[in-house]
């Protein structure tokens, strides 16, 4: 579709609402950086703010590998992977983190869903994968104890 | 930014590094005033006009940010586009061969 710069200052003048009404669209292409689930200060807080309304249960389906003992709380490796099929997405949550939300993944259809990263972990605490597939979201979680806090100066 | 792609059958495993200080934001300095956070928050790759990735992180990913994942559907010589933005704005865009 083509817009003229009249017309598509005419669209953006229809106001706050068409705005709104783009962002909740589902999602079409791959979401910008979510703002709200990463300043969100508690883990139930920070997971409605990634998948509102999705159901959660635990799988063997979803693999998370990290240390059981991380001597440096500021590199902490972290692997996740799954063998469901549709996998949309991948989060990272560090519970006990001031914001649990690490991070999250927008799998493409190409994407096979075996992810890793570092993570800061301000001390021991649980460290969860979420798979969303299907419209649902599969859960692994592993404590991980931190001799060494990552958030400290 | 370090990138490297392998491909071993129709499985493209790729790992980057990239150099970022990934400053939370919490911690203070000397002065006990607060350091203002600095951190990438999207990362995404791109292969033949397609995005195989997209990662948003925070500031709880470690400094100089590791990433690894894999990917169907590329080839040895293929082209990967690693590109990531901060939240202050700054951005870097890389190119990297599949081998």
């Amino acid at each position: 579709m083509k817009l003229s710069r009249r017309k598509f200052f005419q669209y953006m003048g229809a106001g706050a609402g068409g705005l709104v009404a783009m962002a909740s669209l589902p999602r079409m292409a791959f979401a910008a950086w979510n703002q709200t689930a990463f300043t969100a200060d508690a883990l139930a807080q920070a997971i409605t703010a990634v998948y509102p309304g999705l159901p959660v249960e635990d799988s063997s389906a979803v693999k998370l590998k990290a240390p059981a003992i991380a001597e440096n709380g500021a590199v902490v490796p972290v692997s996740v992977s799954s063998t469901l099929a549709n996998v949309k997405s991948i989060s990272l949550y560090v519970e006990k983190n001031p914001s649990p939300l690490a991070a999250l993944f927008d799998l493409g259809e190409r994407n096979l869903a075996d992810i890793s990263v570092r993570l800061r972990m301000g001390e021991t605490s649980n460290l969860i994968a979420l798979v969303e597939a299907d419209g649902k979201l599969f859960r692994a979680q592993q404590e991980v104890k931190v001799t060494i806090g990552g958030c400290g100066g | 930014m370090k990138i490297k792609a392998s491909a071993k059958g129709d499985v493209t495993k790729v790992k980057m590094l990239i150099g970022h200080i990934m400053e939370t934001g919490r911690r203070k300095d000397a002065d006990g005033k607060l350091i203002p956070g600095h951190y990438i928050t999207e990362v995404t790759v791109m292969h033949k006009d397609t995005t195989v990735f997209h990662a948003q992180l925070g500031p709880a990913v470690s400094k100089d940010p590791y990433l690894a994942f894999a990917f169907k559907g590329g080839a040895a010589g293929e082209k990967i586009t690693v590109t990531w933005i901060d939240n202050q704005g700054a951005t870097e865009t890389s190119e990297s061969e599949i081998r």
